[in-house]
């Protein structure tokens, strides 16, 4: 009886030891992941602040409200950051309807045979095609083909391309999540593919979905080569008509055809200059580029995580 | 078989059924389902009860490949649900289903019902909150979820989520239900709270239910169906199926000898 009690906590110690010897794995591999998180972070915040240095002495309404200038102390952002406001709308009415219709189909309507899995392959790698490619297609199809010239809408399209790989991966991804006893629940009370579809899929992949286009945006917000390529201006000094107008029809698409510049080409710019305090500019600039895809990209999580915590399946 | 003078409702005629990859699930099966009565479909795993079952409202038709052939009679129509020309969206209007796991919507309990009646157009609210209610009364849940009907349906405990999900299928007023093992996944209690609903809904409709439980089959059904490897074996009075079955393979299942 005693030995037996014996050799039951013998075996109860050997369990401890194993467990203990797992549990330092555990912790050797905590530690060898954050440093790997850190490796990435440290570079990404060492450079932010970097730029954050040399370019603070410019962060003042002055970098908001004043056009480019010979003097770089009065130069400013206005026509750069408006340029890419205009130019992101144009992207987003492009790319979300045309992303999202092309996911959707792939995923729930389109026949599984060897044609959409070319397509499927294909997709995936329009993500990897370097941006300045997407740049020359958009030369000869939208600027020369097309004549939509060396404009707004131009640039629009040509970055809702480039993000448009991005968003159908993402809407297909959120859209494969859903169990497929969420379909037949659906099915099984006589719903057609389309009702399935907008009642359900629709609803329950729209975080994704959502996260998908946010970080799409954020992504051509940064494009410079593609932009350079079509030809935007880099030196400009000139708003593009306003797209609101007092009388009727009070929308006014003129801007659509407008030169313009954006926040990445006005930092190239002034970063190609001999005068060292352009470069301050292009620092301040860098600052307010990664601000701003920061602030996008959390609101991309912060979105999927309040509308995924009321999903469960 | 005794001889009775209950209605048909639905009847399986040389339903063989093949699964994509041609695996031959089902072998010419032949069932006469009766109008308001229980029907357990019994056998032991992998014997094609739930594949016969997903016949009834077409769900084979989801994944490509698959092929029915033979024949199920909707009556007293005279409609086979398998033709081709016959929409399986039509099919499952008339013939509900549950399933195995609880498979509410990510929604509110109201819209959990409300969802088949939507879907058949109906947007009347007034004729809507009757609807949902009464299948929710049907379903034997109402006074749980009364006052919370605009909560998610996920707060519900397994058995509840169970039984509104037997009022989203009665909400629609079908003709058949079909229950595909509906309790395996629920405790004792709420297994005999949904055992005890299903005796009270053959008053107004008829059930086909599977079951890896013999004896729940033995409490609630009013005909039993035995299969095996794709084939049906016996088919009788539950009654008598489980005192006197007239073939050996049964009795050896039912008696546990085998399965």
């Amino acid at each position: 009886m005693s030995g037996q009690q014996a050799s039951t906590l013998k075996d109860l110690d050997a369990v401890r030891a194993m467990i203990r010897h797992h549990k330092l794995n555990d912790t050797i591999f905590a530690l060898i992941g954050l440093l790997a998180l850190m490796v990435g972070l440290l570079t990404l915040l060492t450079l932010f602040i970097d730029l954050l240095m040399d370019g603070y002495t410019r962060f003042n309404a002055g970098l908001f409200t004043e056009f480019p200038s010979r003097h770089a102390a009065k130069a400013g952002l206005l026509s750069a950051w408006v340029g890419s406001l205009l130019v992101m709308s144009v992207t987003l009415v492009t790319a979300v309807p045309l992303g999202v219709a092309a996911g959707v189909y792939l995923e729930e309507y389109a026949p599984k045979n060897w044609f959409s899995d070319v397509i499927e392959i294909n997709v995936t790698n329009l993500a990897g095609v370097p941006s300045i490619i997407y740049g020359l297609l958009a030369l000869g199809l939208f600027v020369y083909d097309l004549g939509l010239g060396q404009s707004i809408q131009t640039a629009g399209l040509t970055l809702a391309l480039l993000i448009l790989p991005v968003v159908i991966v993402n809407t297909r991804e959120s859209i494969r999540a859903i169990p497929v006893h969420i379909r037949e629940a659906a099915y099984a009370v006589g719903a057609t593919k389309w009702q399935m579809v907008s009642d359900h899929i629709l609803h329950y992949s729209f975080g994704g979905i959502l996260t998908g286009i946010i970080i799409g945006m954020a992504r051509a917000l940064g494009e410079t080569a593609p932009v350079i390529t079509i030809g935007a201006l880099t030196y400009i000094a000139f708003l593009p008509p306003s797209p609101i107008q007092p009388a009727p029809p009070y929308l006014n698409f003129e801007w659509l055809s407008s030169g313009f510049t954006v926040l990445p080409i006005q930092m190239f710019n002034w970063l190609s200059r001999p005068d060292h305090a352009f470069h301050v500019n292009a620092a301040a600039t860098g600052v307010v580029i990664i601000v701003v895809t920061l602030l996008m990209n959390g609101t991309a999580i912060w979105l999927r995580y309040r509308i995924r915590k009321n999903i469960k399946w | 078989m005794q001889t009775n003078n209950t209605p048909l409702k639905a009847e399986a005629r040389g339903l063989d059924f093949y699964y994509n990859g041609g695996h031959k699930a089902l072998k010419g099966i032949n069932l006469p389902i009766y109008e308001k009565k229980i029907t357990a479909l019994i056998g032991p795993s992998g014997c094609g009860k739930s594949t016969f079952l997903r016949c009834f409202n077409r769900m084979h038709d989801l994944y490509p490949g698959n092929v029915y052939d033979g024949a199920i009679v909707m009556h007293p129509d005279n409609t086979n649900i398998l033709a081709k020309g016959v929409d399986p969206i039509e099919v499952r209007m008339r013939i509900s289903m549950v399933f195995q796991k609880p498979n509410p919507f990510p929604k509110s309990i109201y819209e959990n019902v409300a969802y088949g009646l939507r879907v058949r157009g109906e947007t009347n609210k007034r004729e809507m909150d009757d609807k949902v209610e009464e299948a929710l009364r049907g379903a034997a849940i109402w006074g749980e979820v009364k006052d919370r009907l605009n909560e998610v349906a996920f707060n519900l405990s397994g058995g509840q989520q169970q039984r509104l999900c037997i009022a989203r299928a009665l909400a629609t007023d079908p003709e058949i239900m079909l229950f595909d093992e509906p309790t395996s996944a629920l405790d004792p209690i709420a297994t005999a709270s949904i055992e005890e609903l299903m005796s009270e809904l053959k008053e107004k409709v008829t059930i086909l239910v599977v079951t890896h439980n013999m004896q729940q089959a033995a409490r609630i059904s009013d005909y039993t169906a035995y299969m095996y490897l794709g084939e049906l074996i016996e088919f009788d009075d539950t009654d008598l199926m489980f005192t006197k079955p007239s073939r050996k393979e049964t009795e050896d299942y039912i008696t546990g000898k085998f399965g």
